[in-house]
């Protein structure tokens, strides 16, 4: 789960990370508002969406006075942002964080991450902040500084110091406050179970404090349900509605830009199915994971998910069961399939099988039946060319 | 012979009593799974599929002589239930369980390194189908049914891709000796090359299957470990082809981040290293087929 800049900050500041003062608002008169009551001679108004590279694409601007902000809040909200991050489709802008701000001289990177190689919480630092980090790792991989935390320890202020010494150009004084706010930072990682967290830039401003000017954080969804305050800071605006409207039936589906629907059980069977389609000639509409135990009812939620998508000129089910039964899922197919508009490839294996084809044949639908993975792709592709392999 | 498991494993079940441990445990025992036991806390001294339920791992083990276990314990209890397996000093645990927390896991890891390498536990999973010792025994959730007893050793992280590998070599006459859910997670509790180091010291395994997905450097890792050390052809597959960029394709696992992590690429590692690549998912018993004939 993403969360918002504002709400990213929230957190950060309540585990001793120092933040700049802001206030989120939804409209342009409480933009002013915020602008008014914060105080100073500049503000920033930045725009509250769940991806990177929001300040080339206009979505952070600074403003000298309560007016501007207001006029700026105004062009802002309701729009629509696009960013190297957001895909074409773009995120929704509804909220703003407006925040006081202050000259800076040096800007400065810091992430963590769960580094799958070591097994391991890993804490990345460069002096070129501001930029973003696949760039800087390639044009300076001498300027990134590296460090893993020990799981049955912790971050240890040695670790951060060797970092902030590793930065270069900071005071002792500034040394210190580094090795606070990374401190604040890794427990808010470690407590929270995020999967990412990166303070990009972190700033040194002219009166020589370190701030954390930028945010983003993510979480691990399989640990929410032990976080239930990080559920409140869900924001299904910024998300896919398929992909939202899924989740909720658990569901795992990925909305492509293909025409043929695929209901498939598995994470790795359905992206093998996918590949076999376009092998076969075709595009894969989505992908669509229907998990173990999928019942007659989850079934049915999945042809509506894929079907919701304009483009989908057949349906492929590709099922091998293991912890899913084929006949529950048959029975599930038989009810979906009485409304269906456009052609259906199904290809059962596994436990019950027998009983699942039954089920499919005795429905007297017309529903098209493959044996193999090859044919089930080679059909439901000819299916959405109007063909019959 | 086999890796793992065989029929004289003595195997006690997690989270015993729950609805899917019962459905699947009685699989296992129809199967020919040496099940001799289970463990629910606080419904120890029950009998369940007419064996013994213990309230701890610990008790399970002195008092049945256990040696592996299949874990079905729900996510939040999950890390806990592995480190009590290993420090009650089963030698495998297979956690079926999808939906643990990654710090969790990297905890359960962590925590492994206590032991000499010698004792310690191995886990296999989790979000993953199992472990099946072809004819033999069966520690996980799939069906049984679609392996032949043979020759060849299989290891997936998708559960599902690893039963289509079974049945399209079942077709063709090539049976399995083990086959291996390494699972879908960001943290495995053993990888790719851990299995395939087991592979190549089994006699009855003459050749290994590889499947693998988009993200994570294991594929690598392996295929450059199988050049140097390996005797015994390896074939390999990677799905994922078609998978777009940073998208997240269901397992937290098969997230593409950097460089090495498509599956185009790992397929070309793979046959950089001299793999036999299966250049479609319908081709994996064919590629095995032709794997074999070089032998």
């Amino acid at each position: 789960m993403d969360i918002h800049e504002y709400q990213a900050k929230e957190l950060l500041a309540q585990r001793g990370v120092p933040v700049p003062r802001g206030k989120v608002v939804y409209t342009p008169a409480e933009a002013a508002q915020a602008a008014i009551e914060l105080g100073g001679e500049l503000w920033a108004v930045k725009a509250q969406i769940h991806a990177g590279g929001r300040g080339k694409a206009g979505g952070v601007r600074l403003c000298k006075t309560p007016h501007e902000v207001s006029k700026v809040a105004e062009a802002l909200l309701g729009t629509t942002l696009v960013t190297h991050q957001t895909g074409p489709e773009g995120k929704i802008v509804e909220r703003l964080y407006i925040e006081a701000a202050e000259p800076f001289e040096r800007e400065i990177y810091l992430g963590f991450v769960l580094d799958r190689k070591t097994q391991r919480i890993r804490i990345i630092a460069s002096a070129q902040g501001g930029m973003e980090i696949e760039d800087i790792v390639k044009t300076h991989p001498e300027a990134v500084l590296q460090i893993e935390v020990e799981p049955a320890i912790g971050l240890l202020a040695f670790q951060a110091r060797e970092l902030a010494f590793g930065l270069g150009g900071l005071t002792l004084k500034q040394v210190q406050k580094f090795v606070t706010l990374t401190l604040g930072c890794y427990r808010t990682f470690r407590d929270l179970d995020a999967s990412m967290t990166e303070i990009n830039p972190l700033v040194v401003t002219r009166e020589g404090q370190l701030i954390a000017l930028d945010s983003k954080m993510s979480f691990d969804d399989n640990a929410l349900f032990r976080h239930p305050e990080l559920h409140e800071m869900h924001d299904p605006a910024q998300e896919d509605p398929r992909e939202a409207q899924a989740h909720l039936h658990g569901l795992n589906y990925v909305g492509l830009a293909g025409d043929i629907g695929c209901i498939i059980n598995g994470a790795g069977l359905a992206m093998a199915t996918m590949d076999m389609i376009k092998y076969a000639g075709g595009e894969p509409a989505n992908f669509l994971d229907v998990g173990g135990g999928a019942s007659p009812e989850r079934v049915a939620e999945a042809f509506r998910l894929v079907l919701s998508d304009p483009n989908v000129k057949a349906i492929l089910v590709n099922i091998f069961a293991g912890i899913n039964r084929c006949d529950w899922v048959a029975q599930g197919v038989v009810q979906a399939a009485r409304e269906l508009k456009v052609p259906l490839v199904v290809r059962l294996a596994g436990t019950n099988v027998e009983a699942g084809q039954k089920i499919i044949q005795e429905s007297g639908l017309p529903i098209i039946s493959a044996d193999t993975l090859a044919e089930a792709a080679e059909r439901a592709v000819a299916a959405a060319h109007g063909k019959t392999a | 012979m086999s890796i793992l498991i065989d029929e004289n494993t003595k195997v006690i079940v997690q989270g015993f009593t729950g609805d899917k441990a019962t459905f699947h445990a009685t699989e296992m025992i129809q199967y020919g799974t040496n099940v001799v036991g289970g463990v629910t806390p606080g419904k120890g001294g029950m009998k369940h599929l007419e064996r013994p339920v213990f309230d701890t791992v610990r008790q399970a083990v002195e008092s049945t002589g256990a040696e592996a276990s299949l874990a079905f314990v729900p996510p939040p209890f999950a890390a806990d239930a592995l480190m009590e397996a290993a420090e009650a000093g089963l030698k495998l645990v297979c956690i079926i369980t999808d939906g643990i927390p990654t710090q969790d896991m990297m905890r359960v890891k962590r925590y492994l390194l206590r032991y000499p390498k010698e004792t310690r536990t191995l886990i296999v999973g989790p979000n993953c189908a199992g472990i099946i010792s072809a004819g033999r025994a069966m520690l996980g959730i799939m069906p049984g049914h679609i392996y032949k007893r043979g020759h060849v050793g299989i290891v997936s992280r998708s559960g599902t891709l690893g039963y289509e590998a079974a049945a399209q070599m079942t077709a063709l006459g090539i049976g399995v000796s083990t086959s291996v859910g390494i699972g879908g997670d960001p943290i495995n509790g053993s990888s790719f090359l851990d299995h395939m180091a087991l592979f190549e010291r089994d006699p009855d395994t003459h050749a290994v299957v590889m499947i693998g997905e988009i993200g994570g450097p294991q594929e690598a890792e392996a295929a450059q470990w199988i050049k140097a050390n390996m005797s015994k052809p390896v074939i390999g597959y990677v799905a994922g082809l078609t998978a777009p960029k940073g998208r997240r394709m269901g397992h937290a696992g098969a997230i593409i981040s950097a460089e090495g992590d498509t599956a185009g690429e790992k397929a070309e590692i793979m046959k950089s290293y001299g793999l036999f690549v299966a250049p479609s998912a319908s081709e994996l018993g064919s590629t095995v087929a032709q794997a074999l004939a070089t032998l």
